[in-house]
Formats: C-alpha cells, sequence, structure tokens
C-alpha cells in the first residue's frame, strides 16, 4: 500500500473580475459617478466584500470541482492551456491563497518554488541573499549554511559573492537565485514553469538537477508548457481544462489530450480565443501559413517554401513576433523572432499590420506541427497564443533527396555524402 | 489513474487547505515556527534601510532631535509651555524617543505587505511575520535616538532614580500599542491603499493628542485617566517618570493605557487573521 502525499477533493477557487466598463452618456453622470463611488465602496467594506481597485461584481471560478490524489513519491505534471487553472491549483496547494470551495490534505513539510529570485532584495549581497531566499522559501539557518558552499558553486558566481546583487547582470541573478531554490529539499515540492532561465548550457544543468529530485523519492508537482521535459520528468499527467481535471493518467495520456484541445482551438477565430496572456495592447488577430506559391495554398512540402503571416491590431514601439514551432507530440522544434534583424529584412506598406516571414526552404520532416506566437512590445509581452496556428507538412525533396516522414525526428538539412567503396 | 487505496501517513503532518470562515484564532504556532525567517525580515530592513543616504543611519537621531529643537524654540520659549520643572529640550525629548518609534514603525509596517506584493503572491510563509519585522526593525532607531537623550540628561545633570527599572515596562508598551496599530493599519492597506495617504495626516494628529510638546499635568484628574486611552500617553508619561523622575508615576492612566495597547494588538491580530487569506488575491 502506498502512502499519501496530497489529497485534493473538490476544490473550486472563485475570483471576482471587474464587470464590464459602463457607458457614460454625459458628463455629469460621470462626475456623480465617480463622487458616490467612495460611498458605494465604503458600503462593500463594511458588508466585507473585497477591494477597492475595482467595481468588482463579475465572478469566474478559476478552478472548479478538482479531484485527485498524489502518492507519495510520484511525479506528476500539471498541463493545461493559458487560464487552465494551473497556477491557481499550485497556489492553493501551497498555501498562499485559499480554495473557495473544498479542500487539499498535504502530508509533510511543502515547498514551492512558483518564481525563481522572490525576495531578492537589490542592495543586498549574493551572500546576504542567499540566505534571506532560503529562509523565505522555507529553509533553516542550518541547511542553508550547510548547503551554502554547493548553491554558490551551482551558481557559478564564486567571485561575487559578496557583490550586492544589483550590480550583477540578470544571468548571474538567475542562475544563484535558480541555485538556491533548487537546493530546497521538502517532502513535496510545487514547481510552476521557473525553468525558461538563463542560458541553454545553465538551463541543461537545472534540468540535471530537477531530474535528481525527481529521481530521489520525492513527491514532485510540476507545471510547465514543455511537453518534451514533463514526458522526461514525469509518470503521472494530470491535464486541466477550463479549470477542471479533463484527463488524469499516465503523462502521454494527458499530453495527447492536450494537444488535441489544442487543435481544436486552432479552429476559433484568434480574436475570439481568451487563452492568451500578456498586456493585450496588442492583440494578434490572424496567423496563417502558406506555400510559397502565389495562389495561396496552405499544403507545405519539406523543402519547399514556405510563409507565415502574423496579423496584429496596432502598433506599439519596439513591436516584435515571436513564434515557435512544436511537433505534434509537443516538442519544441524551432524558434523565430523579428527582434534580430538581417540584411534582407525590409518593410511593406501593402501589408499594413503585418508580419511576413518566408523561408526559402523548410526544412521540417511531413507531419504536423503547432505554432506558438508571442507579440512582444514596449519592452512587454503583448500577447502569448498557444497553437494560434497548426499545419501539415507534405512529402518533399531536400537538396534533391526525398525526405520522408520519421517517428521521432522532425528536422531535415540539405548534405551529401560521400561513400565507401571497394577499388 | 491506478484505483489503489492510498493510506494516510501516520509520521507527517497533515496541513489542510481549506476556506476560511469568518474569524480565527492568529496563527501564532506558526509564526514561531518561522521565526528565523523573521529574524531574517528584522535584519534585511535593518541592513535596507539607510543605504544610499548620505546620513545613514545618524536619521534615526536627527528627527527626534530636531523636532525637539523646534518645539524648545517654538512652545519651550516663546510659547512658555510648562514642563513640569524640568528643562524644556530634555522633557519634549524624552517624549519624543519613544514617540518616533511608534511613527517610525507605522510608516513602514503600514505599508510593509505592499511592498513586498511581490513575495506574497508567490511564496507561501506566514504574513504576520512581515509587520513585525518592520517595527522590530525599528527597535534600532530606537536605540540610537535613546542614547542622545542619554547624553542629554548627563548635559542636563539629571540622574534617574530606581524610577528606571519601569523602563522596559514602558518600552513593551510602546512595542505593543506600534505592533497593534501596524496590524490593523498594514492589513487594511492592502485593500485601501487610503490607508498610506492617511499615515502622514494620522500621526500628525497623534502626535499633538499625545503630551509630548505639552505635559498632560495640564489636565485634572477625571480627564487625566481619561487621557490613557491613547496608550501613547501612557508611553510618554511613563518614560519621563522613569527617566526624568516627573511626578507622573504610573497610576490610572498607565493601566488604561496598557489596557487598551492589549486590546489594539489583540483586535488587529484577529482582523489581519480573518483578511490574510485575501491578501495574495488583492494585491
Amino acid at each position: 500500500m502506498s502512502k499519501l502525499a496530497i489529497d485534493v477533493a473538490g476544490l473550486g477557487k472563485e475570483y471576482h473580475i471587474g464587470g464590464p466598463q459602463k457607458n457614460y452618456y454625459r458628463l455629469t453622470d460621470q462626475l456623480v459617478d465617480i463622487a458616490t463611488a467612495p460611498f458605494r465602496r465604503a458600503g462593500r467594506l463594511l458588508r466585507g466584500q473585497a477591494s477597492s481597485a475595482a467595481e468588482l461584481d463579475q465572478a469566474i471560478w478559476a478552478v472548479k470541482d478538482v479531484s485527485f490524489q498524489i502518492r507519495a513519491g510520484e511525479v506528476v505534471g500539471i498541463i493545461g492551456r493559458n487560464g487552465a487553472g494551473k497556477s491557481t491549483l499550485l497556489k492553493i496547494l501551497s498555501g498562499i491563497t485559499d480554495p473557495t470551495d473544498g479542500y487539499a490534505d498535504i502530508y509533510g513539510r511543502v515547498g514551492s518554488l512558483l518564481e525563481v529570485g522572490t525576495g531578492f532584495h537589490p542592495e543586498l549581497t549574493g551572500r546576504e541573499n542567499v540566505f534571506l531566499n532560503g529562509a523565505i522559501l522555507g529553509m533553516r539557518k542550518s541547511e542553508i549554511e550547510r548547503k551554502f558552499d554547493e548553491i554558490v558553486a551551482f551558481a557559478e558566481i564564486d567571485k561575487f559573492i559578496d557583490t550586492p546583487v544589483k550590480h550583477y547582470s540578470s544571468g548571474m541573478y538567475v542562475r544563484l537565485a535558480f541555485s538556491v531554490a533548487a537546493h530546497l529539499e521538502p517532502e513535496i515540492l510545487l514547481i510552476d514553469e521557473v525553468l525558461a532561465v538563463g542560458d541553454i548550457a545553465f538551463q541543461r544543468k537545472c534540468l540535471g538537477k530537477m531530474d535528481d529530485v525527481a529521481q530521489a523519492g520525492r513527491t514532485v508537482v510540476f507545471v510547465s508548457h514543455n511537453m518534451g521535459l514533463l514526458q522526461t520528468l514525469c509518470q503521472r499527467g494530470i491535464f486541466l481544462h477550463q479549470g477542471g481535471v479533463d484527463t488524469d493518467g499516465t503523462i502521454t495520456e494527458a499530453v495527447d489530450a492536450y494537444l488535441q484541445t489544442l487543435e481544436q482551438a486552432r479552429s476559433h477565430d484568434l480574436s475570439q480565443r481568451t487563452d492568451r496572456k500578456g498586456l493585450g495592447h496588442v492583440r494578434l488577430v490572424g496567423a496563417e501559413v502558406f506555400n510559397g506559391s502565389q495562389a495561396g495554398s496552405s499544403i507545405l512540402k519539406t523543402g519547399y517554401p514556405a510563409r507565415f503571416l502574423f496579423s496584429v491590431d496596432a502598433i506599439v514601439p519596439g513591436i516584435a513576433c515571436n513564434f515557435f514551432i512544436y511537433d505534434s507530440i509537443g516538442q519544441p522544434v524551432i524558434s523565430f523572432t523579428s527582434k534580430t534583424r538581417g540584411p534582407e529584412d525590409s518593410f511593406d506598406p501593402k501589408n499594413g499590420l503585418m508580419f511576413v516571414c518566408e523561408l526559402d526552404e523548410l526544412l521540417l520532416l511531413p507531419g504536423r506541427y503547432r505554432i506558438d506566437v508571442a507579440i512582444v512590445g514596449d519592452n512587454r509581452l503583448q500577447d502569448f497564443i498557444e497553437a494560434a496556428a497548426v499545419f501539415e507538412v507534405g512529402e518533399g525533396h531536400v537538396g534533391g533527396r526525398p525526405a520522408p516522414q520519421d517517428g521521432k525526428f522532425s528536422v531535415v538539412m540539405s548534405h551529401r555524402w560521400t561513400l565507401p567503396t571497394k577499388n | 489513474m491506478k484505483e489503489t487505496t492510498l493510506t494516510i501517513p501516520s509520521d507527517r503532518p497533515r496541513t489542510r487547505r481549506e476556506p476560511s470562515k469568518g474569524w480565527a484564532l492568529p496563527k501564532l504556532r506558526e509564526l514561531w515556527e518561522y521565526r528565523e525567517l523573521l529574524f531574517f525580515f528584522v535584519w534585511r530592513d535593518i541592513k535596507v534601510r539607510y543605504r544610499q543616504t548620505v546620513m545613514g543611519a545618524l536619521w534615526a537621531i536627527i528627527q527626534p532631535f530636531f523636532t525637539m529643537v523646534i518645539f524648545s524654540l517654538f512652545f519651550g520659549r516663546l510659547a512658555k509651555i510648562p514642563s513640569d520643572g524640568l528643562p524644556y529640550p530634555v522633557f519634549s525629548y524624552a517624549a519624543l524617543v519613544p514617540w518616533t518609534f511608534f511613527a517610525t514603525a507605522l510608516n513602514q509596517a503600514s505599508n510593509s505587505l505592499v511592498v513586498s506584493a511581490n513575495m506574497v503572491k508567490k511564496i507561501y510563509f506566514p504574513r504576520l511575520s512581515l509587520p513585525i519585522a518592520t517595527v522590530l526593525a525599528s527597535v534600532v532607531d530606537f536605540v540610537l535616538a535613546f542614547m542622545v537623550l542619554l547624553g542629554m540628561m548627563l548635559f542636563y545633570g539629571l540622574v534617574p532614580t530606581t524610577n528606571v527599572l519601569w523602563l522596559p515596562f514602558f518600552l513593551l508598551l510602546a512595542l505593543v500599542t506600534s505592533l497593534g496599530v501596524s496590524l490593523w493599519l498594514s492589513a487594511m492597506n492592502v485593500q485601501f491603499r487610503d490607508v498610506h495617504y492617511t499615515i502622514p495626516f494620522l500621526t500628525q494628529a497623534w502626535l499633538f493628542v499625545t503630551p509630548i510638546a505639552y505635559p498632560s499635568s495640564l489636565l485634572p484628574e477625571p480627564w487625566r485617566t481619561l487621557y490613557g486611552l491613547n496608550p501613547m500617553a501612557g508611553v510618554v508619561e511613563g518614560f519621563r517618570w522613569a527617566l526624568l523622575g516627573t511626578d507622573t508615576a504610573p497610576g490610572p492612566m498607565t493601566v488604561v493605557s496598557a489596557v487598551v495597547a492589549l486590546i489594539l494588538l489583540i483586535s488587529g491580530a484577529f482582523y489581519f487573521r480573518r483578511m490574510e487569506q485575501g491578501f495574495a488575491d488583492v494585491l
């Protein structure tokens, strides 16, 4: 018989969000509203209702009727689209916020890692921040002292450990922050998408550390968008959809279910989709894929030209389009960004509010792919949509060589062989 | 997935996350378990408070000292306000030392949750530790200002009597009052940032209803006891009595002050407990 680590029953969390904006026909209406607002809010306060910030009359359930049990030592991946309730679930489990309904029982000491570097103080030195951050994450002072050298070595910043962190490069800062977190050793560890930090080499190191944690028999609940990572780290997956549990099974089952709903989401009009992140001053309103021919056919072929079109509804300073291609099992394949400029980049007034990315040769093997799109501007993430488009690549040629489908790999390159001969 | 029955482990503590219903007991045991974190927060506040200032920790002395100079000039010299037979500067400064502690603690603590919003939203730790740590960190400022008070007493040739043994009690009273008010204000400030804008006004008004620039002996007796409803009145007069030997020995006013301070602290802790589960959602 296995021991229970987490028991979640009928869990729900309701948030109040601002209702629709009122329409003011007259200035006097608006003035009256401004003048009476403090009294209305005071009234709400007296009745014990929340917030002065907005008129909160619309409620949404971020998590609704979620139940599952996690056994001690299990490594579970939580997946779902933006706004599916993953982060809210972790916040409830870690005690940051209370549920509105149901309960969650947790057996053992919990450590949570929802963001790297929370509580770092820029004026304090690296050494001081290790102690402060460690304590915030729930480590004892003696524990931090014992692991201190290891933490500093892992972060590779030995020389700067007594420098205030405000003088650190962002890479150093993140490495130190992650290093502290990685040395947390509670019985139950809750982790939200925190691995997308640092340079590639450091990310690899972090993954190694995470793998160690997973192997060490600790209970881990892991939220991530990186399907490949989840599939290597977890045995079990829980797929949350619109606040509820859609699939609870092996990680492969959960990932499959998730990818399926991603494809379904694509059929919706992009501007209607609500599962998006970002500031929203600019919205992605269209994402289309065409092959190179003027006919506008959307069937792509390996080795043939391809065009990706992304329409936005506004322009802000420093606007850039990033898009990411994933294969049918959710593994990341390649990313593109308009931020870094090449000599052939240009502006075309004919295109209006549209990013066009052209490839002379599509070096993807036949198969099904999806595109996640991020629009950045004003140095902030403006919009992010998963599976903004899904496309199919048909068989073609690269450098005159046929490129057939391959179950495992997804990229092909033009190449030539010199073959051995018997002379 | 697999329908195996899972046993509830007996060797591990159970934590239940559930909707909180109304009023509950403050989480004092948890605060004790996280005492190291509380210590780190105090230490951080002390270290960071005067970084990047030219005067550094001198600020802890400058504020009460110059207030004293101004009071001595206008209230002592010009308005000729009585000072219980003591030199006016030392009379007002002895009151300004605990008062400045109270005002600083209030100002810093009321904002403590808001400035740490990011932490509150991302990590679980006892929320109480934030306002408590800021209040405790203000004790350092108090100690510095207190040194100057000792210097002034030396200058005026004032030697404390055995009354001074009571000083820790009045210090505790000041601490309890500051904590109580801070818990109320910090929790309210999360919901209503109006609180932050009220603080300067509040401390200013409170300064004048506390016998700092004038002695409480100006009031006849039934009213003097009533004056204790302002716990800082009890603190200030207690300080003067313990250090300077004024005629304000602990009496009915002190009792009233102590009771009010305790009520403030306990009600503040309960109010904080009631509001705290919403902090992460509202910040």
